[in-house]
């Protein structure tokens, strides 16, 4: 596993806003790295920065062992980047893209057209391949503007919301499509969509105010979640009394909290002290009370709470 | 080199893909027509050149070249396009000559259009082609001389109006800088070097040297370092903006 992308120290600031500030961190191949913030948090800027696009102030990046302020050419030949908002030249087909990127990237000729071909299948572009791309929904944008930066197979993969704008299906097919190409790639991607890093991502990174706040795996991040190991049960709605009084005051039960109440039964949630397993007690406890369960489960953190949590602070610099 | 050529072929494909390309010949050829044998009296003239239809040129380039270099940067500035072919692995400077280069074969392209005039002097008369020759390839100097400077001004903003009317104001100063208002204007009071290096540097003055058959290699030279100069500065500002 080599370092395909190291960062030290990153930071931009446009006049006296400071809208990058000392971004650490370091992608693996084989990783799948989540871009998560509020909005003007950094995420765009950082990544413009590593595509070569905008000028760090201060700090230094390098892309496959090539310097991205130095060495940017060089960055930019192994490096796919989807820019935010998916800009393409209107008047050009997706085919014409596509060959002007690959004109530019030294691609010619039939290894030309079989890259292409490849891209056109991956993202399902044949229905769309030679009307203008002004023409296209936004859906389909994404997606052409998606197939130009996996046209050369480059090792680095920078996605500024990949999925935007794409309907379920096609959000499906883009993340599968990136669980594949995550093998032998260190892939970089900006969302706001939380299911998605739970669905792609192996490591999460959470920027607020332009500042790094949290670098950990998903599983880590959903674990400081109130919710984390929250214990959900369904039982008739007599006994949620007895269950609710029987839970209370229980060693690593934070809380317990009545979630909803239909059709005669009722359902529990039982929050966990710390994110500790608390199922067998609990079931025992229950049982115990005499109450019958309906169903049982145990929750994942959720990882909007922790981000919310996380972020309350620039976002109250926002407003 | 390959960067460049793909980059222009693209440009001058963009041209023709919307409306831009044709009405801006048509109109160009319309009043070109129209000025040589309106206003400049070609035919009552009874000369057999084409002193009357090359005389307009400055003031036709002044008012539709712009329009041609306006969309250049602002236009990619403002669809954020620029953010995609700036992430190309293609370097700045590269970008700025194919640009220019579309642009600038474009405006050969109306020009070379213009042929019907040669043909009808031909006709009426004897001319000296040699002399048209030479005309043709210093207007066409100077057109390239508008675009590079119209370019320049165009990587500066991301509204391509304000574009458009910053870059005839320069054109414009070029233009007038050999004119004897501007040149009375510094006589008063600047040194006799710094007069004559004004009127060296208009438009004016360096395209007639060429439209009257003075193989001027200054005139040439002019016009190319000024292409020259403008494509380096143009780099710089495409550059500067990235820091930004």
């Amino acid at each position: 596993m080599d370092t395909l992308v190291d960062i030290r120290g990153l930071s931009k600031s446009f006049g006296p806003v400071k809208a990058v500030e000392g971004v650490t961190f370091s992608v693996k191949r084989g990783e799948v790295l989540g871009f998560l913030g509020p909005n003007g948090a950094g995420k765009s800027t950082t990544m413009k920065m590593l595509a070569g696009y905008l000028t760090p102030t201060a700090g230094t990046a390098s892309i496959c062992g090539f310097d991205i302020v130095k060495q940017t050419i060089d960055v930019q030949r192994r490096l796919g980047y989807l820019p935010e908002g998916a800009p393409a030249y209107g008047d050009l087909t997706p085919l014409g893209l596509m060959r002007f990127a690959a004109g530019l990237r030294g691609i010619r000729g039939a290894e030309r057209e079989k890259k292409i071909q490849t891209s056109v299948e991956r993202l399902e572009l044949q229905s769309v391949l030679l009307r203008p791309i002004e023409t296209l929904s936004k859906g389909f944008k994404r997606r052409v503007s998606l197939a130009q930066s996996i046209l050369h197979d480059p090792e680095v993969l920078i996605l500024d919301e990949p999925t935007d704008g794409l309907d379920p299906n096609q959000k499906h097919q883009v993340r599968t499509l990136l669980q594949q190409m995550a093998k032998q790639k260190a892939i970089i991607i900006s969302t706001h969509i939380l299911e998605e890093v739970d669905a792609v991502c192996s490591r999460v990174i959470i920027i607020g105010d332009g500042k790094l706040l949290v670098d950990e795996r998903p599983g880590q991040l959903e674990a400081r979640s109130a919710y984390h190991n929250a214990i959900v049960m369904r039982m008739p709605a007599g006994d949620a009394e007895k269950a609710a009084k029987a839970l209370s005051g229980m060693a690593y039960v934070a809380k317990v909290e009545r979630v909803g109440q239909w059709d005669g039964f009722a359902q529990l949630r039982a929050l966990a002290a710390g994110g500790t397993d608390i199922l067998s007690t609990v079931h025992q406890a229950v049982s115990k009370a005499g109450v019958t369960l309906q169903q049982i489960h145990v929750e994942h953190g959720r990882l909007d709470d922790v981000f919310r949590k996380l972020t309350a602070k620039s976002r109250s610099k926002e407003s | 080199m390959r960067n460049v050529m793909i980059i222009c072929k693209r440009e001058l494909a963009a041209y023709f893909s919307s409306p831009l390309a044709y009405v801006f010949i048509v109109i160009f050829l319309a009043l070109a027509g129209s000025m040589t044998f309106y206003v400049g009296n070609f035919l009552d003239r009874g000369r057999a050149d084409l002193e009357a239809f090359f005389n307009f040129h400055p003031w036709l380039y002044l008012f539709l070249i712009p329009a041609l270099g306006m969309r250049l940067w602002a236009e990619e500035r403002k669809s954020g396009t620029i953010e995609f072919l700036m992430t190309l692995p293609v370097r700045t400077s590269e970008a700025v000559v194919g640009k220019f280069l579309a642009a600038w074969l474009f405006a050969g392209i109306a020009l070379v259009l213009t042929f019907p005039i040669w043909i009808t002097v031909n006709y009426l008369g004897a001319p000296d082609n040699g002399l048209i020759a030479a005309a043709y390839v210093g207007s066409w100097l100077m057109a390239g001389s508008f675009l590079a400077v119209s370019a320049c001004v165009s990587a500066l903003t991301k509204n391509q109006v304000i574009a458009f009317v910053l870059s005839s104001a320069v054109c414009f100063m070029f233009l007038m800088s050999g004119l004897e208002m501007v040149q009375a204007f510094f006589r008063s009071w600047a040194p006799d070097l710094f007069v004559r290096a004004v009127a060296q540097i208009s438009f004016l003055t360096n395209f007639f040297d060429l439209a009257e058959g003075v193989i001027d290699v200054r005139a040439v030279v002019f016009f190319l370092s000024l292409i020259g100069v403008s494509l380096v500065i143009n780099t710089a500002i495409v550059d500067l903006k990235k820091g930004t």
